[in-house]
């Protein structure tokens, strides 16, 4: 197991590094910060000074270490257009987008696995159908879209729900959070929804597939013959087993609900990180940019690292694979 | 032209049972051949211009559906901030957004049944380096990797074509690539190598069309994925020009007069792109449904 765990610690260093890489190359390779820097009426020389003080005139190599060394020390650089630290800003920013994803994720597992675990068990039932319906609908229309319906009913047409902001927040552990107060719940509701359908459906065609692979199994057909009620099988063999596919996806899926919030956020204004990126790109905010893809990149690395260390935990097979 | 009749003849033997009986699947069909119809043919059905600023009227602005234009014209869908007819700008932006789906789902798709035919051929360093290239690729969610590159590279319609192929390739290479390896164990590519056939050729004449039936299927599910991305980022603001709008760019710009009870603007772009998007799926669905051994066994 420790050994499993070492070789897949290595591989997530070598993926950092090479992402690493290749944000470093894209930003300051491919475009040249001096012009995005410099003003028209600047002359040749002042151009070199800055690409000195910038420390292009270094080899490339020295400058990708330069960069990984300050990546290390956690310092980003500082943001253009705030002119403050860009990790202060990423920071103070993420529990709201974090606050809102894991509100989502768990409005789908509640909602989508019981769904799924339905429709495979009943087969070909009318309401197996009325829940694929609903799901190849939520699965087609795009999150943007479903965002601006859930604004035009709940907030324009039944004014129940505000449209945008993040309300009333309280502080706990020194961070502020809209999940304490009812006015700031009001407010997290329509982005949450918004990214929760899709989980719903995903999560519920999952464990839909996953239950019609299991049902038919030996196992299961010999659960039933020992005479163990309908529940237990449903609660010990099915859903142990449906598990494995969704744990991985689930784990994945942090990081897609994460990179998906960037348009949850600029639709339903809500200050978090992705709103805080596409901001940035706007406004040419380079430091900001960097900063985001190079940590949104290293949690994903990590998030990947631990799925497989659960998968490895909850599949035996994995764990004693030469 | 026999031919060309028996072409079409063989192609509808080929299709029909995939779809007959199965009513859902085959209104997908139609409802996407149909949006096809009108992509094809917006320059000469639409009413208006709306690329052409020259015909656009500022007094027409924010008319709701069924309202006179100036010109004495009806604007049957309503009109936008600029005075654009809702339903041309729908018709021009519906081709614009099939057209880069369909650019940047063929041209990845060749790349990835390329690299995954390589990779299975070759093995080695250049299979190590083509599937750890995939493997780096599907780690990261789609739209993140699209970000970086419009970032990077900025906005545009070729720039948001580049960013859709990022997100087609990987899975073709490695679904390639595992057929091609299940095919090449096969004794005709043995005799094939015996008798001196060089490698490339191998790869073009049995493997190539040996391996593509999966890829094939997979195709439609990547079209409306390519769709929604692109209406996704040009909703965001980091996709197609302002000047010529896609679905999404339309979206985004009724987005503004949501609150203010303008519905139509955004809500008329967006019932058009789910209903291409939910036309594909169903039909994606039903041939992935068809090619899947263990369902259909199930469903008789």
């Amino acid at each position: 197991m420790i050994k499993y765990i070492l070789k897949r610690f290595w591989q997530s260093g070598i993926l950092a590094v090479i992402m690493s890489l290749i944000v470093f190359f894209g930003m300051y390779v491919v475009g040249d910060p001096v012009e995005m820097l410099s003003d028209e009426d600047w002359t040749e020389q002042d151009k070199i000074e800055l690409a000195i003080e910038l420390g292009l005139d270094k080899p490339v190599h020295e400058q990708y270490l330069s960069f990984a060394g300050d990546i290390v020390k956690g310092d980003f650089g500082i943001s253009f257009v705030y002119n403050r630290p860009v990790l202060d800003l990423i920071v103070e920013r993420l529990p709201a987008t974090l606050e809102v994803a894991l509100l989502a994720m768990i409005i789908g597992l509640c909602i989508g696995i019981p769904l799924g675990i339905y429709s495979g068990i009943k087969g070909n039932s009318r309401g197996t159908r009325i829940i694929s319906f609903f799901t190849t609908i939520g699965y087609s229309t795009p999150n943007f879209w479903q965002a601006i319906l859930l604004i035009l009913v709940f907030a324009v047409f039944f004014q129940w729900l505000p449209a945008s902001g993040r309300g009333d927040t309280n502080l706990l552990f020194g961070i502020e959070w809209s999940l304490l107060s009812v006015d700031g719940l009001k407010h997290m509701a329509l982005p949450a929804i918004n990214l929760a359908i899709y989980k719903i459906c995903m999560q519920s065609r999952l464990a839909r597939s996953g239950t019609q692979e299991i049902l038919y199994q030996e196992y299961m057909t010999f659960a039933r013959a020992k005479g163990i009620s309908r529940n237990r099988i449903i609660r010990r063999h099915l859903l142990r087993n449906i598990l494995i596919p969704i744990v991985t996806i689930t784990g994945l899926e942090i990081g897609g609900l994460i990179a998906f919030s960037t348009v949850t956020e600029t639709v339903f204004a809500w200050p978090g990180i992705g709103k805080l990126l596409l901001d940035s790109i706007h406004m040419v905010d380079r430091p900001v940019v960097v900063a985001y893809l190079i940590l949104i990149t290293l949690m994903f690395v990590f998030i990947n690292f631990i799925v497989d260390v659960l998968y490895a935990f909850l599949d035996p097979r994995i764990r004693h694979q030469k | 032209m026999k031919i060309l009749i028996y072409l079409i003849n063989s192609l509808f033997n080929k299709v029909k049972p995939i779809f007959s009986g199965h009513y859902i699947a085959i209104a997908g069909l139609i409802g996407f051949s149909f949006f096809l119809l009108i992509a094809l043919l917006a320059p000469w059905i639409a009413p208006q211009n709306p690329y052409d600023l020259m015909v656009l009227d500022i007094m027409d602005g924010l008319l709701p559906p069924l309202s006179k234009l100036g010109n004495g014209t009806t604007a049957w869908l309503g009109t936008d901030a600029l005075g654009r007819d809702i339903l041309s700008a729908v018709m021009y932006g519906l081709r614009l957004s099939l057209f880069v789906a369909f650019v940047a789902v063929a041209i990845g798709t060749t790349i990835g049944v390329i690299l995954g035919l390589l990779a299975a051929v070759k093995g080695g360093w250049v299979e190590t380096i083509i599937m750890r290239a995939v493997d780096l690729k599907v780690s990261f969610p789609g739209i993140l990797l699209a970000l970086m590159m419009l970032a990077i590279f900025g906005t545009g319609v070729d720039k948001i074509i580049y960013a859709l192929i990022i997100g087609v390739w990987a899975s073709k290479a490695r679904l390639t690539r595992s057929q091609a390896l299940s095919e090449m164990q096969k004794e005709y590519i043995d005799a094939a190598r015996i008798s001196g056939i060089p490698n490339w050729r191998i790869m073009v004449r049995f493997l190539l069309p040996n391996s593509i039936a999966p890829v094939l299927v997979m195709v439609p599910m990547a079209l409306s994925g390519a769709i929604g991305a692109e209406a996704t980022l040009s909703f965001l603001g980091v996709g197609v020009p302002i000047t010529e709008p896609s679905l999404g760019l339309l979206i985004a710009n009724g987005n503004d007069y949501i609150l203010s009870g303008k519905w139509w603007i955004s809500i008329i772009p967006g019932l058009v792109l789910v209903s291409l998007v939910l036309c594909i799926n169903v039909v994606a669905d039903r041939i992935r449904e068809y090619n899947n051994p263990y369902l259909k066994s199930k469903d008789q």
